[in-house]
């Protein structure tokens, strides 16, 4: 009888990314600078990939893809920074008309993840009718086939080749655990997605070990056969905040929004941004320690 | 002597007065007050989050304090808000849009250019097509001016407003419900025909000859009176509220409510 395998899902960043392949359509969890996978967002900038389709609540991951020309098409509802509104590479790259976009509510956003999650061409909603978003995304009606006849938009799924996440804690099975106060809509674009790659910043044996015991196990928010990938990055998130672990690095956010200004060309400052690997980018900002140190955000 | 902030403050909290058990989200400064002001006074059956995640039943200050530093009664995350707040139109809120247009239209995505290329790109739509469908929505904007007020339309409809060449035949805007504008010069409603905007009260000093030559389209002089100062009741809470004075940054030089004569 042979040994049943193992379902190790461990691998590195690396091949992570050797599992995309330029065209794809990749959806990045988080929402704005909060709890972003930004060192698979940083592996991704150090590969060749190109011509991506990006879908997201978007914040630097945005920005960076967009400053570096990964971006063949962007799926929004806004790109901000929080205390830095406007995201200073996104405009650079939607002021040079560099890049295709799909501009979508908020609601409808996820409402088009939930679509794909169950498979469905569409959702109906109300949100976009009245407003300039149908015509300029190319949206299409339905007419409710019921005796009401409400005519909806219908919002097309938003398939996922591939989805990226940044978690507070993983075993190797890919069970995942979200600490913070808000899941955003981490679930809908694991579900959406054909893979789902998971950074984590604590990697665990057997995640139902451990003092935090059963509660904890509400912290799992996605069940695992929607985890592909699984890989130890800690301080992954960072500029992004990692709630409760840290809050965002505004004093990196200033910097980066301030090199879209002077010099404003992304080859110049890319070294300093995304660093030639993760060591490297970690040492540069002082270490795990100095990462932690950054206070949570006061909204 | 009240601020013309703090006289915005309590206008704006006028907007969620009786609005019953919706979650009041005012962003900027001066809604958020509102929200918390009209909370702690006429309406504490309102819902409120704390910026970030939790619901409370004390309104949570301005400015910096410590994280744990509110009482969450309740958890509604943006993983949950579409599903509790926004598409249930269980909410009011209070937002300042980049312009706004005679149909109530309003826009936060970008200014100038086209789509495909703007001259100046901004948030994004963000939830504004989907507040503005489903749930009541009023605006605050600190600088009453055409730039904002703007004559035609706005440059893209990030919101839904009144005006019927927009409307799909067959969609349903039973949801549609805009309700206060507060500026710096005055408070507006939607109670014209077709819902055109209207002036309801002039702040102290201020004229209605000074407010329609600051926007872009004709307003209905539907003029009451002055816009009531704050007293000293709401004055104290919404000092409470904001402890850092983050109002007082809001207009230049802070000016007062009334200008001294």
């Amino acid at each position: 009888m042979s040994t049943p395998t193992r379902p190790d899902k461990r691998m590195d960043a690396r091949a992570i990314v050797a599992q995309l392949r330029d065209g794809m359509t990749i959806g990045i969890g988080g929402w704005g600078p909060r709890r972003k996978p930004m060192a698979l967002v940083r592996e991704i900038l150090r590969s060749p990939l190109k011509d991506l389709t990006i879908v997201a609540y978007g914040g630097a991951d945005v920005g960076m893809l967009c400053a570096a020309g990964k971006v063949r098409k962007l799926i929004f509802a806004f790109v901000s920074l929080d205390a830095i509104p406007l995201e200073p590479w996104f405009r650079k790259a939607r002021e040079g008309g560099t890049i295709d976009v799909l501009e979508l509510d908020e609601g409808m956003l996820q409402w088009g993840l939930k679509a794909a999650a169950f498979g469905l061409p569409f959702l109906p909603t109300r949100v976009g009718l009245g407003t300039d978003l149908a015509a300029l995304g190319g949206l299409e009606t339905v007419t409710s086939p019921y005796a009401d006849g409400e005519v909806l938009i219908a919002m097309p799924a938003l398939k996922l080749d591939a989805a990226l996440l940044h978690v507070n804690k993983c075993d190797w099975r890919g069970n995942a655990q979200f600490f913070g106060a808000d899941f955003y809509y981490d679930e809908w674009f694991a579900k959406a997605a054909d893979k789902c790659f998971v950074s984590c910043e604590q990697l665990v044996e057997r995640i139902e070990d451990g003092a935090a015991g059963i509660g904890a196990a509400h912290a799992n928010i996605i069940e695992r056969c929607f985890v592909s990938g699984i890989t130890h990055i800690p301080c992954g998130a960072h500029p992004s905040s990692m709630p409760p672990l840290h809050g965002p690095d505004m004093r990196a956010f200033k910097a980066y929004a301030d090199a879209a200004k002077d010099p404003g060309d992304w080859t110049m400052v890319a070294e300093q941004f995304v660093g030639t690997d993760e060591a490297a980018y970690l040492q540069s900002l002082g270490g795990k320690e100095a990462v932690m140190q950054i206070p949570l955000a006061i909204y | 002597m009240a601020s013309l902030a703090e006289l915005c403050i309590a206008a704006a909290a006028e907007a969620f007065r009786g609005n019953g058990e919706v979650v009041a989200t005012g962003v900027g400064p001066i809604p958020r007050l509102a929200a918390g002001l009209a909370k702690s006074t006429h309406s504490p059956e309102l819902l409120m989050t704390d910026g970030e995640a939790y619901l409370v039943e004390s309104p949570v200050p301005l400015g910096p304090r410590a994280y744990d530093a509110r009482d969450a009664a309740g958890h509604l995350p943006f993983s949950r808000f579409f599903d509790s707040a926004v598409w249930t139109g269980r909410r009011h809120a209070m937002v300042t849009p980049t312009q706004i247009d005679r149909f109530g239209q309003i826009n936060l995505s970008y200014l100038g250019g086209s789509h495909a290329q703007p001259k100046t790109q901004m948030l994004g739509v963000r939830g504004f097509p989907g507040n503005s469908i489903y749930h009541p929505n009023s605006f605050f904007f600190p600088a009453h001016s055409p730039r904002t007020f703007v004559p035609g339309e706005v440059d893209m409809v990030s919101g839904v407003g009144y005006n019927p060449a927009k409307r799909i035949v067959g969609g349903n805007y039973s949801g549609v419900d805009l309700r206060l504008v507060i500026t710096n010069l005055c408070v507006m409603d939607f109670g014209g025909p077709d819902h055109a905007m209207r002036v309801i009260s002039l702040h102290p000093a201020v004229d209605f000859a000074t407010v329609q030559a600051a926007t872009g389209f004709a307003l209905i002089d539907a003029v009451t009176g002055e816009t009531p100062l704050p007293d000293a009741e709401q004055l104290a809470i919404i000092a409470a509220l904001d402890p850092h004075q983050i109002r007082a940054t809001i207009f230049k030089d802070n000016p007062p409510a009334r200008a001294a004569a």
